[in-house]
């Protein structure tokens, strides 16, 4: 009884989440243009999530060369090493972990930032003061954390190839041009536009859920709390499946 | 259960300004828990008309209702002759600058100063104020009538709860709208703030000529600024009169409010 209950809360929320992120594609076209809100937005997910960013990627960088070279070294295959780690951070490691950082970051922040609104009633004072909220709050969120994950994570690959290169550089003495001479060679088109593409859905579909789970936040401070903490759960979920239809998608098109 | 029948009016009020707002059978039910059962309402022009009632009694149901917060199941309201079920959102907005709306918990909007909070009403609605209108004299006007010039440029969170209510005012104020809605004004004040806000809202009246529905359970309150009150028990108007005769009425119920 309770697990049926629980698989029809589950599928309501998914039709209210798809009704929400319907009305967005519905009120984005439309003016008025709240661009001051979504440059200040862009500034906010964009600007301030750098050094997590950057922190996250040199880490994936320097962590996964690290792990990977005593393996490599035992088949005497070291010099493959910017081929293997570069492939791997700009395919998936590198957009999946910073798109899951990012998660933690903003889709707890904004859940619990509208969700607290929410409770509050300014949501409500916005609507009474004609300001349409879904577009002053909602819109200008999910724009900006879709245009903003892209370069973030472009950031991100790029700082996670520089620690990789310091591993190399102190262990096997490679240099700067030779190592980057070696991963722009192994690196295609058909490697950087995908995962490129998939973090515009990651983007979307992180701030959506943030913003849905805040917007529709139930009364109180622990619906507050409960906003930001599913918002986070749901949108890591979703990442995920999103992450596996790229792949599929990809893999039709340029045949992995 | 209360119809319509024995509704006990015990004051007749003065037909002779005319009608700003006028609420006709108004039903709200949230699943079985019917909130409205067929309230009814006039506003006056000039007039501050209090709205008593328990908690939960739906007061702040119907206030939500006027302003198209929640969508009553059935009723007509009408504010200024519009009928604002039949309102499209552009109009329904325009109408809202008429209607300025206190809200129970201040709704200051958190991340802006208090100069950004009241600016923000007036992104899209600068036309109403004409071409004359700079917005910065504006909001320095808004503060100054509730006094707090200084608060300019403070956060939300560095004000006291009397402060919040005050600038909440002034955010009201600043599109100079006909009808003030006041939800729970008094609320979570201490005794001496709480007559400020009192004080602060006859000021209004008298300088703005507003009409205003002032939503609360608070005796004092309800005895200072009142009008006119109407007692709100189960979703109907249970009684209306002034001030002085309610507090002396003899039914149970009315007597419950003022003891």
């Amino acid at each position: 009884m309770s697990s049926s209950s629980g698989l029809k809360s589950f599928f309501v929320e998914i039709g209210e989440l798809t009704l929400f992120a319907s009305r967005f594609f519905k009120e984005v076209f439309s003016r008025p243009f709240e661009v001051k809100e979504l440059l200040k937005q862009c500034y906010h997910i964009g600007n301030r999530s750098i050094l997590l960013v950057a922190v996250t990627g040199f880490i994936i960088g320097l962590v996964m060369t690290i792990q990977t070279r005593p393996t490599l070294e035992g088949f005497g295959a070291e010099s493959w090493m910017p081929s293997m780690v570069s492939l791997s951070i700009i395919r998936e490691i590198g957009p999946v972990i910073i798109a899951l950082t990012f998660a933690g970051r903003i889709a707890s922040g904004i859940g619990a930032e509208l969700g607290s609104m929410r409770v509050t009633e300014q949501i409500d004072a916005m609507e009474v003061s004609g300001t349409n909220p879904f577009k002053f709050l909602v819109v200008t969120r999910i724009v900006a954390a879709t245009l903003m994950l892209p370069l973030l994570v472009l950031l991100g690959d790029a700082i996670a190839l520089l620690g990789s290169y310091i591993v190399e550089n102190i262990k096997g003495e490679v240099s700067f041009v030779l190592y980057f001479n070696k991963v722009i060679k192994v690196l295609e088109f058909s490697d950087l536009l995908p995962a490129t593409i998939k973090t515009f859905f990651f983007g979307f579909a992180i701030a959506l859920v943030g913003c849905f789970k805040g917007y529709t936040c139930k009364k109180g401070t622990v619906g507050v709390g409960a906003a930001a903490n599913s918002a986070v759960v749901f949108s890591s979920m979703l990442l995920f499946v999103i992450d596996f239809i790229a792949v599929f998608v990809t893999d039709i098109f340029f045949d992995l | 259960m209360h119809t319509k029948q024995n509704i006990q009016t015990l004051s007749g009020t003065s037909n002779k300004k005319s009608v700003i707002l006028e609420i006709k059978d108004l039903r709200k039910s949230f699943g079985d828990n019917h909130v409205l059962n067929g309230f009814n309402l006039e506003l006056f022009e000039g007039e501050n008309l209090v709205i008593m009632g328990k908690s939960g009694s739906g007061k702040s149901v119907m206030i939500k209702c006027l302003v198209g917060l929640l969508q009553a199941d059935s009723g007509t309201i009408k504010i200024m002759d519009h009928e604002i079920n039949t309102l499209n959102q552009t109009d329904l907005d325009t109408l809202r600058t008429e209607i300025g709306f206190l809200f129970q918990g201040s709704a200051l909007y958190d991340s802006m100063t208090v100069r950004e909070n009241l600016e923000f009403p007036l992104r899209r609605h600068k036309s109403k104020l004409g071409n004359a209108a700079n917005i910065d004299e504006l909001i320095k006007e808004a503060l100054e009538n509730v006094g707090l010039l200084h608060a300019i440029d403070l956060m939300p969170a560095e004000l006291s709860g009397g402060m919040k209510r005050r600038i909440a005012l002034a955010r009201t104020l600043i599109l100079k709208p006909k009808i003030i809605l006041y939800d729970e004004p008094t609320s979570g004040l201490d005794p001496i703030t709480s007559k400020e806000i009192i004080e602060l809202m006859r000021n209004v009246q008298k300088q703005y000529k507003t009409s205003s529905l002032i939503i609360t359970h608070d005796v004092d309150c309800a005895r200072v600024v009142s009008e006119r009150i109407i007692l709100l028990v189960d979703g109907i108007n249970y009684a209306e009169g002034t001030f002085n005769e309610l507090a002396t009425s003899k039914d149970a119920q009315v007597k419950a409010f003022f003891k």
